[in-house]
């Protein structure tokens, strides 16, 4: 065997780039260069068209002083806490249960998972219809006998937000439980025979120990659920079209609006910077922990 | 926790790779120990809590399909959990080739079949490019190639708004926008992190030397690819397979934005069906269309129930 050559080695990596060509397009293209334009856009004046004139931070002024942002930011920040905590507890019950030897497992993690493959829309739907007060739960209720049983959440202006919390994690518990049982069948044997021999009660050893260690799979889950929250807007568009009046507006669909409806390009694109940057500052660093974390933990 | 023997707190294998369940299942069944472990207050406690947990997760499937085979008039009687007393399948032909989608009346198999088209050559490309990405970006490193892929996986978290009117004006500018072609080319993009990322991580897991091997017997980019990757390649390719079926199928943002009115996917055209009915609510219709809908994923999920959850698991936690 002869030792590669320099040019060899040159014509490989040569085609090595060519076949990055599409990735390289996509990261800069797509991702840097749409960042850069939005950036842009979101200090000119632009309304239907782009324009190039440059006005400071007065897009985002406006946008602060729009009372249905301010409402879409609270009602992602309420919704965001409700959903990422509910779903996380839902799933890390799921899983401790699932986990306990018991019959039917395929089952019941078949029917825990199924709605993940459902879309928003179509979960939407489903539950806009269940919690219909005309038709649903509350009609059911009704006619057992329970004459003024109220749950009228969905046309309720304090309480529809609660009502896309139920029907998301519905959606995506599932998944948590899935990554958080992976992450417990990864935990050894050894350390229940351990926690047995001491005579510590399971609730505890699940709590203090198997908690802790499952925290590469817990910040996955984490973060997939901020993702699914960020991105949340099939669903309220399928369940509420952000009413009833604008109470169950968010920022995603604020921007849609703004940016087609509207067409207010300027004050969307100042609106989509503001998500981009809570984004990385709640996600950066929590990405940054979980990769040192898995660092050591691998190798 | 004081026991020293608590302390050693071993890593995780790499989760995707679960126990076997059966192979648990025939030790628990084995050993005396948790024979007499079964039927007491605890265990009655758990299969409780797992039994109510399914019932809410099943209450909505089984309200969707008792619905779309009542008639209307079983319907207007309140009791969405009663079962249907005249069965019918009018629903479901209505749903497929009669309601309305806007100002069409022609049901959602239109939709269907907008979905088959985008679905089938985005998924194919996207997951042929993630291959190549990842194979190019484990064995050969190019330089300056991993500070491109740390840009792509930032991407993967930017929330779809902030691109989306670059990309529409970009598409425009190509004349791209509004058609086949287009959409396809904006599902590639989104997918492109997560495909790239999963076959990265799958390649990094095969053993160097069998790159190395091929490097001396004269093997060049393509050839090594094609003749001994990409045959290896065919578990993480199910997998990514399922996440982007089930991805690019139940999108609903990407295709009301860059389809065009000619190609409006299923999701988007179930959600005007819903939305648009002037008159009474055809619930029915409503919901032997939005079953319709969510027929392949679910279909996809069931028959690889497996696969999914690994691919859940695999794309998600690695990285």
């Amino acid at each position: 065997m002869v030792a590669a050559p320099r040019k060899r080695v040159r014509a490989a990596s040569l085609s090595a780039w060519i076949a990055l060509v599409p990735m390289v397009a996509t990261a800069l293209g797509a991702y840097v260069l749409t960042i850069l334009w939005t950036a842009r856009v979101s200090v000119s004046s632009s309304r239907i068209f782009p324009s190039g004139d440059f006005v400071g931070l007065g897009q985002y002024e406006r946008l602060f002083r729009n009372a249905r942002w301010l409402l879409s930011l609270e009602n992602l920040a309420i919704y965001g806490l409700l959903f990422i905590a509910a779903c996380m507890v839902l799933g890390f019950l799921l899983a401790v249960f699932i986990d306990q030897k018991v019959a039917g497992e395929g089952v019941l993690r078949t029917v825990f998972l199924y709605p993940y493959a459902m879309s928003f829309v179509a979960t939407g739907l489903v539950w806009q219809w269940i919690l219909n007060p005309e038709l649903g739960i509350q009609q059911v209720a009704r006619h057992l006998g329970f004459g003024d049983f109220t749950f009228d959440w969905i046309v309720q202006q304090d309480k529809v937000l609660f009502t896309i919390v139920i029907a998301t994690v519905w959606q995506a518990s599932g998944l948590v439980m899935a990554l958080l049982l992976s992450g417990l069948r990864g935990i050894d044997e050894e350390l229940w025979k351990a926690a047995r021999i001491d005579g510590i009660p399971k609730w505890r050893v699940y709590l203090s120990i198997v908690l802790p260690m499952l925290w590469p799979s817990l910040s996955t889950a984490f973060i997939l659920l901020f993702v699914l929250v960020v991105k949340l807007f099939d669903a309220v568009v399928a369940m509420t079209q952000g009413g009833p009046g604008t109470a169950s507006e968010v920022p995603a669909k604020f921007i849609m609006d703004y940016l087609f409806g509207r067409a207010n390009i300027g004050l969307a694109s100042a609106a989509s910077m503001v998500l981009l940057l809570t984004v990385l500052a709640i996600v950066a660093p929590l990405y940054y922990a979980r990769h040192k974390a898995m660092q050591r933990g691998v190798k | 926790m004081s026991h020293p023997s608590a302390r050693p707190v071993p890593q995780p294998p790499p989760p995707a790779t679960p126990r076997p369940a059966d192979s648990r299942f025939a030790a628990a069944l084995a050993g005396p120990r948790r024979k007499q472990a079964y039927f007491t207050p605890a265990r009655i406690g758990i299969y409780l809590f797992l039994v109510t947990a399914a019932m809410f997760f099943l209450v909505p499937l089984y309200v969707m399909l008792v619905t779309s085979v009542k008639p209307m008039a079983e319907i207007r009687l309140g009791n969405i959990f009663a079962p249907p007393m005249a069965p019918t399948l009018a629903p479901w032909h209505n749903a497929w080739q009669a309601a309305c989608t806007g100002l069409e009346c022609e049901g959602i198999r239109g939709g269907f079949w907008n979905s088959v088209k985008i679905t089938v050559p985005s998924v194919a490309l996207s997951i042929a490019l993630g291959a190549v990405n990842g194979y190019a970006l484990s064995f050969w490193r190019p330089r300056g190639a991993n500070a491109l892929f740390a840009v792509l996986m930032i991407g993967a978290f930017i929330p779809g708004q902030v691109m989306l009117y670059p990309l529409v004006r970009a598409l425009a500018a190509v004349e791209l926008y509004s058609s086949l072609p287009g959409i396809v080319l904006v599902h590639i993009v989104f997918g492109m992190p997560m495909m790239t990322l999963l076959f990265r991580n799958y390649y990094a897991s095969l053993p160097q030397e069998l790159f190395k091997a091929a490097r001396i017997d004269g093997g060049g980019f393509w050839r090594i690819f094609f003749e001994l990757m990409l045959p290896m390649s065919t578990p993480v390719i199910v997998v990514a397979m399922i996440m982007q079926v089930t991805n690019i199928w139940n999108d609903f943002l990407l295709g009301l934005v860059f389809a065009g009115s000619d190609n409006l996917p299923m999701t988007v055209q179930l959600n005007n069906i819903i939305n648009t009915t002037t008159g009474e609510r055809l619930y029915n219709v409503n919901m032997a269309a939005t079953i319709l809908t969510s027929l392949v994923p679910l279909a996809l999920y069931f028959f690889s129930g497996r696969w999914f959850v690994r691919g859940i698991a695999n794309g998600a936690v690695k990285g």
